[in-house]
């Protein structure tokens, strides 16, 4: 049975669908916002660290649950395995209203002018497909403000030389810094380096009806208890719904995007809340799952006009899944100073995301979020038992000393990294599941493991008597941060959507979410995704003539 | 288990794994979480008593402390009985470190070992977080 249809339905309600669902209601278009999790409050803060979206032995907190929602992994020498939502290699991000940012550590970053010209800025890389934006920062910059004072980021970048121009400053003042900011702070001054407050969509004072962070150590992973953290869920959402144009239907999984015989999207076929599956007829289809179900999605949506999935012509669909790869060092102080006091990252410095002789691109360098016990057990330095006496008096002596620092290297995307729909396996609902599979390129490897130097010489001019560093592995590198899979091009034939957010060849099918990312910056990527949404949304408004998409 | 348990985090000045109830973490997670792991579980502790056997001759839990640990080195150093053995060092961790609602972590028993404060101390007590401004900024 077909429900009533709409004029747009966006799958995923996340850091990019959150967005469009608000631009598009507010424009006075109906719209389905449909989610595969559940809505959770500031209630469901339960502050487990064994149970959460960052430190998982007990399962995810905010889902996807491992009952339901199996991925395959392809690993080295094609050896593949089924992996589960909180085991390692299935490369989770939330699923909950809101998304990731339900949960996140929150950092805002704008990507700088660079990192949208990695191609014209460094040339050709063998073995990657690096490539320009067909976007420039410029483009994005109003958007990036409206994201910033929308959703709402608190922080001080004047302090970073290198931050690309901005006609505004941020809407709130950073937080005060913790003991560890305190002595990273001159301590980057020393080296000559430009330490700021980072940008962090978290509340530092009361703002958007919602109130200031109180500094707990339960931050990245957790709900926030307080609601002072600044997500999809707390902020556009519950506008785009207020506009009564909007929908939120949730515990929703979308089975298949359904197509004419003209090659229009028509809607979508989802499986709602009781399992029961449900066609809702639509104008435009909005696709938002995040790199991984996005490209899954696309490529589950075959028809006689699209055999190999849709916006899949030229094979693009999944190609490029990338994220970050986290390198940094860890350091002991000879003093205790552990000051409990969230979310714990709060500084950083920009002076190595661009400009190392040798390298493509770098990363932003920052101080880590605050390290529960359980977490800091397998922070240890190298040769130390992971077990026994040594390893109890390493967490007795070691825990409140720790500093920590690290940063998330651009990642040289390459075609062979990619999403795939598995031809055997299939989820609870009967759908093909995800299968990951590829690797880094060795370049990223060579990038992050000179970052981790960059970090030790921080740590030990803040003082640390013994360092050791954070090193990148192999493997395939997605995470909370996937992105790629979608490419954004002006050219079809090595690219899936136009510098829109617009399937190449379905005019009425946009994908909005760090799947079209080209490169992924060496920065958290979130506000980079909220900016697009907001920038695709614009264009999408503007194009839209009353009941239909021309 | 415990014999093994109180090798992986042994007891001192601070109490050691058994005493933290990281046993009864396990217990309690077998039946929820882990429960796919129960016959990884049965399997894995008869192996450690037959390596046992093998290695000094007797079962594990009657071997003194030393050769206790002796076994477990061997055990470590052992391709096939390895992925249990990391399998009980992480499990020991988690029931050890980990939030005492989960059954270990007796008393907090490590947050105070480490020296984590609980219930939190607010970063409020130190700074007025109604007006950033005034916050305390010693090195600007």
């Amino acid at each position: 049975m077909a429900l009533k249809r709409v004029n747009a339905v966006i799958v995923g309600a996340g850091a990019g669908g959150g967005i469009v669902a608000k631009e598009l209601a507010e424009a006075g278009l109906s719209v389905v916002l449909l989610e595969r999790g559940k809505w959770y409050s500031p209630f469901d803060c339960r502050k487990d660290d064994l149970r959460n979206q960052r430190t998982s032995p007990l399962g995810q907190a905010f889902g996807p649950d491992d009952e339901r929602n199996p991925r395959v992994l392809v690993e080295g020498a094609g050896h593949e395995r089924m992996v589960r939502a909180s085991g390692s290699g299935y490369h989770n991000n939330a699923a909950c209203v809101g998304g990731g940012t339900f949960s996140y550590g929150a950092m805002a970053w704008r990507y700088l002018e660079k990192d949208f010209r990695m191609r014209s800025t460094y040339g050709r890389l063998p073995g990657s497909t690096l490539e320009d934006w067909p976007v420039s920062y410029q483009d994005l910059e109003p958007y990036y403000e409206k994201a910033e004072w929308e959703i709402g980021v608190s922080g001080d970048v004047s302090g970073d030389p290198f931050h690309a121009p901005r006609r505004r400053p941020l809407p709130m003042p950073p937080l005060p810094p913790n003991r560890e900011q305190e002595l990273l702070y001159p301590a980057a001054k020393r080296l000559g380096l430009h330490p700021f407050d980072i940008p962090m969509l978290r509340n530092s004072v009361p703002y958007n009806g919602r109130p200031a962070c109180m500094r707990c150590r339960w931050c990245v992973g957790f709900a926030c208890e307080v609601d002072a953290k600044c997500g999809t869920h707390n902020t556009v959402i519950p506008k785009a719904l207020a506009t009564k144009n909007c929908e939120l239907r949730t515990e929703c999984v979308v089975k298949e995007i359904l197509t004419n015989e003209h090659g229009r999207v028509t809607g979508i076929a989802y499986f709602d809340a009781h399992d029961q599956l449900q066609q809702q007829d639509a104008d435009i289809v909005v696709v938002s799952c995040g790199a991984i179900e996005s490209a899954r999605l696309l490529l589950n949506s075959k028809s006689r006009f699209f055999p190999d999935g849709l916006g899949n012509r030229h094979d693009w669909v999944g190609r490029n899944l990338q994220g970050h790869t986290y390198s940094g060092a860890f350091g002991l102080m000879p003093m205790d100073i552990y000051d409990d006091l969230g979310p714990g990252a709060g500084i950083a410095i920009s002076d190595y995301n661009h400009g190392n002789p040798g390298l493509i691109g770098g990363a932003m360098l920052a101080n880590e979020f605050i390290r529960l016990p359980y977490q800091f057990v397998s922070m240890i330095p190298p040769g130390l038992p992971r077990w026994g006496k040594a390893h109890k008096d390493f967490m007795r002596s070691a825990y409140r000393r720790a500093i920590a620092v690290q940063g998330p290297t651009q990642e040289m995307p390459v075609f062979d990294s990619r999403v795939q729909v598995d031809p055997v396996v299939k989820d609870h609902w009967g759908i093909p599941v995800a299968r990951l599979s590829g690797d880094k390129h060795p370049h990223t490897i060579e990038i992050s493991t000179v970052m981790a130097g960059k970090a030790e010489a921080w740590i030990k001019e803040a003082g640390a008597v013994q360092t050791w560093k954070k090193l990148p592995g192999p493997g395939l590198s997605a995470g909370q941060h996937q992105a790629g899979t979608c490419r954004m091009g002006d050219d079809p034939n090595t690219s899936v959507v136009n510098r829109y957010c617009q399937v190449h060849d379905v005019d009425n099918l946009f994908v909005i979410d760090a799947s079209v990312h080209v490169t992924n910056g060496g920065f958290n990527p979130v506000l980079t995704i909220m900016a697009m949404a907001y920038r695709a949304s614009d264009h999408l408004v503007k194009q839209w003539k009353g009941t239909r998409f021309a | 288990m415990e014999a093994v348990c109180a090798q992986i985090i042994p007891e001192d000045q601070d109490a050691g794994a058994v005493r933290a109830g990281v046993v009864h973490f396990m217990d309690t997670q077998l039946t929820r979480f882990y429960k796919p792991l129960q016959k990884t579980y049965r399997r894995g502790i008869a192996q450690i008593d037959q390596a046992s056997l093998e290695v000094a001759g007797k079962p594990f839990a009657e071997l003194p402390a030393a050769q206790q640990l002796a076994v477990l080195h061997h055990i470590e150093s052992n391709p096939e009985l390895k992925p249990f053995f990391d399998l009980l060092v992480a499990h020991t961790m988690q029931g050890f470190y980990g939030d005492p609602r989960h059954g270990g972590n007796r008393d907090r028993v490590s947050w105070k070992m480490v020296g984590l404060p609980y219930p939190p101390l607010r970063g409020r007590l130190r700074y007025d977080l109604t007006d950033p401004a005034k916050g305390e900024r010693p090195w600007r």
